[in-house]
């Protein structure tokens, strides 16, 4: 293992994010604070309780994973994307760095800041409703799956784009509608049944299912399945990424 | 003596179908300087992404100090530098930063006074602390040049270095290259500038359309492929060469004051002795004579011609 390499990746791309702090924290920051303003107090006082948990506090583990989602993929689509766009892979290809170790790099700094941010995020929540934690291990651990999953679909795909287009396109027209449409906001049996079926074909159901089992005690799908479907996931991630290196995907002519 | 580098069977066959490498075979010695020429379009960069391990090969096997840049690459690698042709930089690092970064991808343990003798002796120095965005083209062609140096490399690619450096610090990189080369580091580069190649290297390899189509010592290929001319001031100028002389093949320069008499360093004899009696006997009389040597531009513009 060339662990100085996975420092020298995972530093770097750390520093990036302090240099951008401002956007990278203050702006999720604030829209999650909006969203709490506009569902938890305004709505949120014309809808009762849902399984005995007030709404505001409900839609807290949903808001988390929203921007874990979008964060991580974010963060780790442009971290890779950016060398490929400025030509300054070349170090990388050319440096005793194993797929492996890059990935490592990349992807660890990506969900290191995604965690950090949901973890703000919480505190955040914290000011606005009150909040308990049932289980917070398995809180932190579906935090911290979520996150290396999700940065890791993130890398690739920074890996497959090929414009600033289609970095943006993934996120906006997938993982964002995916997750208002997972329960997010709502509890999924307050659906009609139909909806209630098409649903479960949704993958970011189970994760806000589970990530909110871990706040709540209360949950939409088993925690066996949310646990399964994100393992899933991630082995996807894991073997699409494989493949990428193997065959130089995108990366070696 | 094991090559450094040693290149077999080399082939390079792109998406687009485009063969840029055709069976390259090349051994770079240990310690020398090796100028790579060629063309636009030869296939020199192709070439050397290939050992650095950006670029794929299609077949043939690579060793760099002994080791498969494709099985063992963690070894190979970690002996190489490159500087690639292309001006491709980080914008927002500070050169410190940038440099630190390519030492520890390589493995190697943080060393700051190694890294500050790196930019000091690019004259980089008091340049540390800025964002890179703020350098000028050629600043930037040293901080790649820093970044590859950072991890010591034992096996240095330069392509193309001084494209786009000013008179002065091409001077200062050669010195930097010749003391490396000192220390005992390979030094492989590729130049459009052929006079500099013909000062700094040890060998060249000339590179057209993805053959090698030489590869020999810098003196030797002066010697042998160097052809002189022996140029005449003559006290009066001719309109035509007398048709006694024609077997010297001379021509009339300089309208009609100069004869110039081309001849091969080679040759058993060179035919000044005859040439001079002959010109004696027409009566043609001259009051100065000079020989040049062909430079290596010139070796290399008629070999890659021949090719065409
Ligand atoms: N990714 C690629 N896909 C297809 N063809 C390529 C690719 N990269 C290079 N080529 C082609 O391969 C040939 C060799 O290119 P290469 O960059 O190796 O030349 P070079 O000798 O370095 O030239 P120059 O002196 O201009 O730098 C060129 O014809 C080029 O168009
Ligand atoms: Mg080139």
């Amino acid at each position: 293992m060339n662990f100085r390499a996975v420092r020298a990746i995972y530093l770097f791309e750390m520093a990036r994010t302090w240099r951008t702090l401002l956007q990278s924290i203050v702006s999720p920051v604030i829209s999650t604070s909006l969203y709490f303003v506009v569902f938890g107090a305004a709505i949120g006082s014309r809808i009762s309780e849902i399984d005995g948990v007030s709404y505001g506090a409900f839609i807290v583990p949903g808001l988390i994973m929203l921007m874990l989602l979008t964060q991580s993929i974010s963060n780790a689509s442009f971290g890779i994307y950016f060398p490929r766009f400025t030509g300054t892979i070349y170090e990388l290809l050319s440096a005793p760095v194993s797929y492996f170790e890059i990935v490592l790099g990349y992807v660890g700094a990506a969900a290191t800041k995604s965690i950090i941010l949901g973890l703000i995020i919480l505190a955040t929540a914290g000011l606005f409703v009150p909040l308990e934690i049932a289980h917070p291990f398995w809180m932190l651990f579906f935090l911290l799956l979520t996150a290396a999953t999700f940065s890791l679909f993130g890398f690739i795909i920074g890996i497959w784009a090929e414009g600033f287009e289609k970095l943006q396109l993934v996120p906006l027209l997938i993982v964002t509608p995916l997750t208002f449409l997972g329960g997010s906001f709502y509890s999924i049996d307050m659906l009609p049944p139909f909806w209630q079926t098409v649903t479960l074909f949704n993958p970011v159901v189970y994760l806000i299912s589970g990530f909110r089992w871990s706040f709540y005690g209360i949950a939409d799908v088993s925690i066996g399945a949310s646990l399964a479907m994100t393992m899933l996931f991630l082995g996807i991630c894991l073997a699409v990424v494989g493949w990428i290196f193997k065959t130089g995907y995108r990366l070696k002519s | 003596m094991q090559h450094v580098i040693s290149v077999s069977n080399l082939s390079k066959t792109y998406a687009s179908g485009f063969q840029a490498l055709r069976n390259v075979n090349l051994e770079i010695r240990r310690g020398e300087i090796f100028a790579l020429l060629g063309p636009n379009g030869a296939g020199k960069t192709t070439l050397i992404s290939i050992i650095c391990g950006i670029v794929n090969p299609s077949e043939g096997v690579v060793l760099a100090d002994g080791h498969d840049i494709i099985t063992e690459y963690r070894a190979a690698r970690s002996r190489i530098g490159l500087v690639p042709q292309e001006l491709t930089t980080d914008a927002f690092e500070t050169v410190w930063a940038t440099v630190s970064f390519s030492r520890g991808l390589f493995g190697k343990p943080a060393n700051p006074g190694h890294i500050e003798k790196v930019l000091r002796d690019l004259s980089l120095w008091d340049k540390k602390d800025s964002k890179i965005m703020t350098l000028s083209g050629g600043m930037k062609r040293r901080v790649l040049i820093a970044k590859a140096l950072s991890h010591e490399p034992q096996i240095l690619f330069l392509d193309e270095p001084t494209a786009g450096v000013d008179v002065e610090l091409r001077r200062d990189m050669w010195g930097v290259v010749r003391a490396l080369r000192e220390t005992g580091v390979t030094i492989i580069l590729t130049t459009h500038y052929i006079e500099e190649a013909e000062q700094m290297a040890d060998r060249i390899g000339v590179i057209s359309k993805g053959e090698i189509i030489l590869v020999e010592e810098k003196a030797e290929l002066m010697r042998k492929l160097g052809r002189k001319q022996l140029t005449l001031q003559l006290q009066s100028p001719l309109d035509h060469v007398p048709a006694e002389l024609a077997a010297y093949r001379l021509e009339l320069a300089a309208e009609g004051s100069e004869l110039v008499y081309s001849y091969d360093t080679q040759g058993e004899r060179t035919g000044i002795t005859a040439l001079l009696k002959d010109l004696n006997a027409a009566g043609i009389r001259f009051k100065d004579l000079q020989t040049k040597q062909s430079s290596l531009e010139e070796i290399f513009v008629s070999l890659v011609r021949e090719r065409r």
